[in-house]
């Protein structure tokens, strides 16, 4: 059975879902909203795509991936050069390497899987901000962007669980 | 061949491991040569800004809406208050007339210097990036529209921050609550010199002020000129609290309800201006 041009072109338009919906939600997130405090705990939307599709679809999202989306919301958002990068990769590396542990078969548990990403990258980002600062900076405002990422979790797991169904079911 | 395709298993064992390395390296590179790091940016910002601006568009239209409905339930308290307000102010306002023409005819007996004109660029803010450990925004104005790294960006009643990136269409304003903002400021009547620090929280603390020197709640606190950067006396926000070790200021600015800012051009010499224009010439 041979496989025509279009269906090839089909194939590789599907299996960039992944990498379209995250980088869609790096420029979503930056969208101003002009709610009161609501820069400061801004959610790490990319976290969640990058988690939802290692999981699931670990093919599509491979390190290198991983880390040119994270470059790319470090360019744009004007952090340290690298570091949504190395939280991202490091995402993707521990989602992969347990894959079992991570790949739930009720919603609630792939929910709490992205609680241990979600404080693991808070403090990674913390730590790193720390070092690039040479000064302790406060702790707070990453755990209550943690929180509210943890919150909005199943909202966009939603729309995961939507856009892989709708382009990558058959494959 | 052979040794190629090895190179290519060994890359791809290693991918992980080399892009954390790469990582990591590229956060001290930015450290270590931040001007190199901010072109690219600013160019990879550029090509960002057309969606950028058209998804900021229905969240502020949205954000106007909603400020409409919160202004009509207010608006009977709110114009009484303006009424006050006005009345007073209209006081004000001949005290002020009084001393311009004043000032006028004493700065014609001793023949002042005036201060270079200011110029104004007008820019709309496509993106604020937030997150946890930053405090900055994209406005749409860059250098085709006379932006300069260094200058002071200003909203409504005070300052907000400065330019700290400039790419063809649009810039990078780090605001005064971002940790890494340091800037030169007096307090209004007493005239003590301190510096601004941004802790990446709602109000920016005071540094190097004498333990004895007067500092009470309600101060105001202005950018005192010093090294060049800003002009004397811009206003950029009230004394909030005062404790043994630690003041705050509280911004005259909302700064998480900007939509417009304006960048000032105040056409003095030196400061990072200068700094970024060294720079330019040395590459």
């Amino acid at each position: 059975m041979t496989v025509s041009v279009w269906q090839r072109l089909d194939q590789a338009g599907r299996s960039l879902a992944p990498v379209a919906v995250t980088v869609m939600l790096v420029l979503l997130g930056m969208v101003p909203l002009y709610l009161p405090c609501y820069e400061d705990v801004a959610p790490a939307l990319a976290l969640m795509s990058v988690y939802y599709w290692a999981i699931h679809r670990p093919d599509l999202i491979r390190p290198s991936v991983a880390f040119v989306i994270g470059l790319l919301q470090d360019t744009l958002t004007g952090a340290p050069l690298g570091m949504t990068a190395l939280v991202l990769l490091l995402c993707q590396w521990v989602v992969v390497s347990q894959r079992g542990f991570f790949l739930a078969n009720s919603f609630v548990l792939l929910w709490v899987g992205f609680g241990f990403i979600m404080f693991g990258a808070a403090l990674v980002q913390w730590l790193a901000f720390s070092v690039l600062e040479l000064t302790v900076v406060p702790l707070e405002a990453a755990l209550f962007q943690a929180l509210l990422t943890l919150a909005l979790f199943p909202v966009f797991a939603w729309l995961f669980i939507r856009v892989h169904r709708a382009f990558l079911k058959e494959l | 061949m052979s040794r190629l395709t090895a190179l290519k298993t060994l890359v791809q064992r290693f991918s992980f491991l080399l892009l954390l390395l790469a990582s990591i390296a590229l956060m001290m590179f930015g450290k270590i040569d931040p001007v190199l790091i901010e072109g690219i940016r600013a160019h990879v910002t550029d090509a960002f800004v057309p969606i950028l601006d058209a998804i900021s568009r229905p969240a502020a239209t949205v954000a106007g809406v909603v400020e409409t409905v919160v202004d009509i339930s207010e608006v009977h308290r709110e114009n009484k208050d303006l009424r006050l307000e006005n009345a007073s102010l209209l006081q004000w306002k001949q005290v002020a007339l009084r001393l311009e023409a004043e000032n006028n005819s004493l700065r014609g007996l001793l023949h002042y210097k005036p201060e270079p004109g200011a110029t104004f660029i007008s820019a709309r803010v496509i993106a604020a990036p937030g997150g946890p450990f930053l405090r900055d925004v994209l406005v749409t104005a860059g250098r085709r529209d006379g932006v300069r790294r260094g200058q002071a960006a200003v909203a409504g009643a005070g300052m907000i921050g400065r330019v700290v990136e400039v790419g063809e269409w649009t810039a990078r304003v780090l605001l005064i609550t971002d940790i890494n903002t340091r800037v030169p400021v007096m307090l209004d009547n007493t005239r003590q010199r301190a510096v601004l620090a941004g802790d990446n929280s709602d109000q920016p603390r005071l540094l190097y002020l004498p333990p004895e020197a007067p500092v009470a709640v309600g101060d105001r606190v202005v950018t005192s000129g010093d090294g060049g950067l800003f002009p004397v006396g811009l206003p950029i926000g009230v004394v909030s609290a005062v404790g043994d070790h630690l003041v705050k200021v509280q911004p005259m600015v909302d700064l998480g309800k900007l939509e417009h800012v304006e960048l000032v051009d105040f056409g003095l010499p030196g400061g990072l201006v200068g700094e970024a224009d060294h720079f330019s010439g040395v590459r």
